[in-house]
């Protein structure tokens, strides 16, 4: 199974492996100044490569065409408007993309002393105390890579904190509104997921809850404002629902950017919190990685926090703690995506307390901005107030033959990258929209005008989006095929 | 009281009270009016004071410049993470913002350039290990190892993993916390001292019936080259599945374990022009054999077509994975590390086909060189004698402890490699040395001769 049957390719790019020619380098390397003594003296033959790998032979040029060609067929937050719910797809700051690569951030080794990376070792300490501070939790690690990591780090505390008490408790709760990740590393943790009912105002309804809390329960695991975009304004008893049948609160941050400076999960009773660095601290997201899922807890769950910590001493130098008999263990190498969190770190120094706060109450304004202008046009689920992202559902379109798919499609001809659309579950035709605090209300405007003309174009012109997206360098794709039969890579020879 | 204003931020005092006015509100406060009293945060966090754009480099720089990067000591630590050359170019292409500032591909009409650049980088995996399969990337090497884990329990429903004690310390660490979230259990089986490799008797008694999977990694954390074929031998004999870690840059010279028996192939993309970065982000990649395919974690590119018959590349098979099957998804992972993979690509197309083998012969000819000369001096031995790639263990002389020995080095600008005795007690007075292609005869020379100074 390889890519190169006879596909059309028409304005496409060619494969990188397409542009190679015997002979030609694109690489740099000192000549050998120590003996050049030939492979199979060094090492036996048997072990070494019999064929060398296919990889291409190009020179610095055709790198650079390659990778610029593709670049060129991307969309990115610096290309335009991106309002996909809970991603949080603000502005990713320049300064912060320098600092990462300071060669004194990007050129040390994580086992080096101590005493050699002490700049490093405060930032990440300075880093621990805000993201503490910010979400109201008493101890915080920034080692999980990403949220769903941060998820499965949390939950195994939460297991942890339960066997350290001697009880066995086997299910987590998450609400049918919940995002994937939640169940995905429940499971992962070795529990099974019991999904709470959403009320008709599209909260946690709480008698569910009550019936479901009880002696089997490790955590419920939620987030607020929740995936529909509207705070859980009994969250205080839900907490004490949950605590009373002795489980524990998990808080899972991706919508942490609409209450930054206004309210705190640890003030409202959450035991254990991750925040997604790639959404609410700005760093990038990369195409789809790489992120950070820093994960903070109150103080009887901190016995239980992967190692190592970073600590500072009492002569004011900076270190690790490895000495901690009740940790869960290790679950990421070395210390974290670094790199991601010096960029978090420079993000919350450009804007300090204040600035955070503004931030959380211009997303929250943007998106209450949108709704009142969308609301006439398109079915509202949940009417009245939102806070930084909102639903809407395309069950008015779909009534005319045109599905959010289709409006997403649409979408990409006005230049816009749509939102989340078919999450969560519990909406019909699900679009969920976060325009960001980063947004003008300028954009906002044409974002509103371009959802408008769509859902005149539903009633009007509907063959106009079933042909959509038309202005893109590729129409809708065949993802069926795609599944059904799949190439995953091409051949590179 | 001024209105606040920030360079990130486009809210006017105009824009507010517009926005404000369409609502249907008279205040931004109103608009979290469902957020009880009680649980509203009073005061201001207290959390590092904002600093303008100036103070904020000077301070960020000043930061940096407290620690002693790779282009003010020779190093050579490697122990999972080395200090490369980086070209040039790479940096520059996977700055440009259309990739870096991109969401996950869902919307495949405006991603071609995300997509085609991961489909590249999943041919490139599957090309240097010789696997048929390989997905869009893992956080990183060693996550990546205790998911191969995984895979291997939920195809063969059985439970027992078997690890070599050979494979990275913190690698094993991490998947004993990530075996104990399913109830896996894990029997270690040791290293031939005097060799390095994983002693393969012990292997065979340890894998049995109720065996998902035999893990090691190769070459392995002392440096030295396992007997994949043998392994992969023991490991099949009793139906179970073969999981390695590997230095893809070692595969420019060495066989790949998919010609050699093995069944699931990771590793850490670090090596291929990845920063140091104090050891995050990296790029784990993970490849299978054919049958695995279907229960892969993460995500995957695949090609298809266009409505009019073009080429192009989706997210596919996304029925494994955690937004479709939820907690019966074959695993957790949503956000991956796709700029990273980006970058091993890059790197990949500017090594080509002679350069990563003359890099990897490079790095050979070096660490040998380093060795051979460092076990000529009186009291110091290169005690492990397989076969190795740029990675060897040295003993020191018996009075000189790693302690003493790497604060003296230090003092003359080289950094120490790993001291072995903080995770192999037997080990204690080993120190792990790692020679890249960085290090000159110069670079290595000096180091000799600290050496014999420290005698």
């Amino acid at each position: 199974m390889n890519g190169n049957s006879h596909i059309s390719d028409n304005g496409g790019t060619p494969f990188i492996f397409d542009r190679s020619k015997p002979g030609r380098i694109a690489y740099s390397l000192p000549d050998c100044d120590v003996p050049e003594l030939p492979a199979e003296q060094l090492i036996p033959t048997s072990l070494l490569r019999t064929t060398p790998a296919a990889l291409p032979e190009v020179y610095e040029v055709d790198v650079v065409r390659h990778y610029t060609a593709l670049s060129r067929r991307n969309f990115g937050v610096d290309n335009g408007f991106y309002p996909l719910g809970s991603c949080t797809m603000k502005y990713n700051p320049k300064l912060n993309e320098d600092a990462a690569k300071l060669p004194g951030f990007a050129g040390i080794h994580p086992y080096q002393p101590t005493s050699t990376v002490q700049g490093a070792l405060e930032l990440l300490y300075t880093l621990q105390n805000d993201l503490a501070a910010l979400t109201g939790m008493d101890s915080v690690t920034l080692q999980p890579a990403a949220g769903a990591h941060g998820e499965w780090t949390g939950l195994m505390i939460i297991r942890a904190y339960h066997e350290s008490r001697g009880e066995r408790r086997t299910k987590v709760l998450v609400p049918d509104s919940s995002h994937g990740t939640n169940p995905a590393s429940a499971s992962a943790a070795g529990y099974t997921t019991v999904t709470i009912k959403s009320d008709a105002h599209g909260l946690v309804d709480l008698d569910a809850l009550r019936a479901a809390a009880g002696p089997d329960t490790a955590a419920l695991m939620l987030t607020n404002p929740n995936t529909l975009g509207l705070f859980e304004s009994h969250i205080e008893e839900i907490a004490a629902i949950v605590h009373q049948a002795g489980g524990l609160l998990y808080y899972d941050g991706a919508n942490a950017n609409a209450i930054m400076g206004i309210a705190r999960p640890g003030d409202m009773g959450f035991d254990v919190v991750h925040l997604n660095l790639h959404k609410t601290m700005s760093t990038p997201h990369g195409g789809g990685g790489p992120g950070a899922g820093p994960v903070g807890v109150k103080q009887l769950l901190e016995p239980f926090l992967p190692k190592p910590l970073i600590v500072r001493h009492p002569d004011g130098t900076y270190g690790y703690d490895d000495n901690r008999p009740h940790s869960i263990g290790r679950i990421k190498p070395f210390h974290g995506n670094f790199g991601i969190l010096v960029r978090a770190y420079a993000y919350i120094r450009s804007y300090g307390p204040l600035g955070l706060r503004r931030v959380s109450e211009c997303a929250v304004l943007n998106a209450n901005y949108l709704l009142s202008r969308l609301s006439a046009a398109y079915d509202v689920p949940y009417p009245g107030l939102c806070k930084h992202e909102f639903v809407l559902s395309g069950a008015k379109q779909k009534a005319l033959g045109i599905r959010t798919l289709d409006i997403a499609k649409r979408l990409l001809d006005f230049g816009i990258h749509p939102p989340t659309i078919y999450f969560p579950l519990i909406v019909e035709e699900s679009i969920m929209i976060e325009p960001t605090e980063t947004e003008s209300k300028e954009t906002l405007d044409a974002f509103v005008d371009a959802m408008l003309q769509v859902a005149w174009e539903a009633e009007h012109s509907p063959d106009t989006i079933l042909q959509a997206p038309s202005t893109t360098v590729v129409s809708r794709l065949d993802e069926a095929l795609a599944a059904r039969r799949p190439v995953l890579h091409c051949d590179c020879s | 009281m001024p209105s606040y204003r920030h360079r990130y931020l486009p809210m006017t005092d105009q824009d507010e009270a517009d926005m404000l006015r369409t609502i249907g509100a008279t205040s931004v406060d109103e608009l979290f009016r469902d957020i009880p009293n009680a649980i509203r945060y009073q005061g201001t966090l207290p959390i590092s004071a904002p600093l303008d754009e100036p103070a904020l480099w000077a301070h960020l720089r000043e930061l940096a410049e407290r620690n002693t990067d790779a282009t003010r000591c020779v190093s050579f630590l490697g122990a999972g993470l080395y200090d490369h050359h980086i070209p040039a170019v790479i940096g520059h292409l996977i700055s440009r913002s259309e990739f870096y500032t991109a969401y996950t591909p869902y919307q495949p009409e405006i991603s071609q350039g995300e997509l085609q650049a991961i489909f590249e980088f999943q041919s490139y995996i599957c090309e240097l290990t010789a696997m048929p399969v390989a997905n869009a990337s893992m956080y990183d090497g060693a996550t990546a190892l205790a998911e191969a884990g995984l895979l291997a329990a939920g195809t063969t429903r059985r439970k027992r993993l078997v690890v070599s004690r050979a494979v990275h310390p913190e690698t094993r660490q991490l998947i004993a916390t990530t075996a104990r979230g399913l109830g896996l259990e894990i029997a270690e089986v040791d290293y031939i001292a005097g060799d390095g490799t994983t002693n393969l008797e012990l292997l065979e008694q340890a894998v049995n019936d109720q065996t998902a999977a035999v893990i090691v990694q190769s070459p392995n954390f002392f440096g030295c080259i396992e007997r994949l074929a043998d392994i992969a031998a023991l490991t099949h004999a009793h139906s179970a599945l073969l999981a390695v870690s590997v230095n893809p840059l070692s595969l420019g010279l060495l066989e790949p374990p998919g010609r050699l028996g093995a069944d699931i192939v990771v590793g850490d993309a670090q090596p291929l022009g990845i920063p140091q970065s104090f050891g995050g982000p990296t790029c784990g990649f993970f490849a299978v054999a054919e049958p695995l395919m279907r229960r892969m974690p993460g995500r995957i590119v695949g090609q298809t077509v266009d409505r009019s018959g073009k080429r192009g590349f989706v997210l596919t098979l996304q029925a494994r994975e955690q937004h479709i099957r939820r907690e019966k998804a074959t695993s957790n992972i949503c956000s991956n590390q796709a700029l990273l993979a980006l970058c091993a690509a890059v790197y990949l197309s500017v090594m080509g086909k002679q350069g990563i083998q003359e890099t990897a012969l490079l790095n050979t000819r070096k660490a040998h060189y380093a060795a051979s000369s460092a076990a000529a001096i009186p009291g110091y031995s290169v005690p492990m004698g397989a076969p190795f790639f740029n990675e060897f263990v040295l003993r020191l002389p018996a009075k000189l402890s790693y302690e003493t020995l790497s604060t003296r080095l230090l003092a003359n600008g080289i950094l120490a490699g790993y001291d072995l005795g903080q995770s192999y007690p037997e080990l204690a007075g080993h120190m792990l040395l790692a020679v890249t292609e960085k290090r000159t005869q110069a670079d290595i020379d000096l180091l000799l001769a600290r050496l014999e100074e420290y005698v």
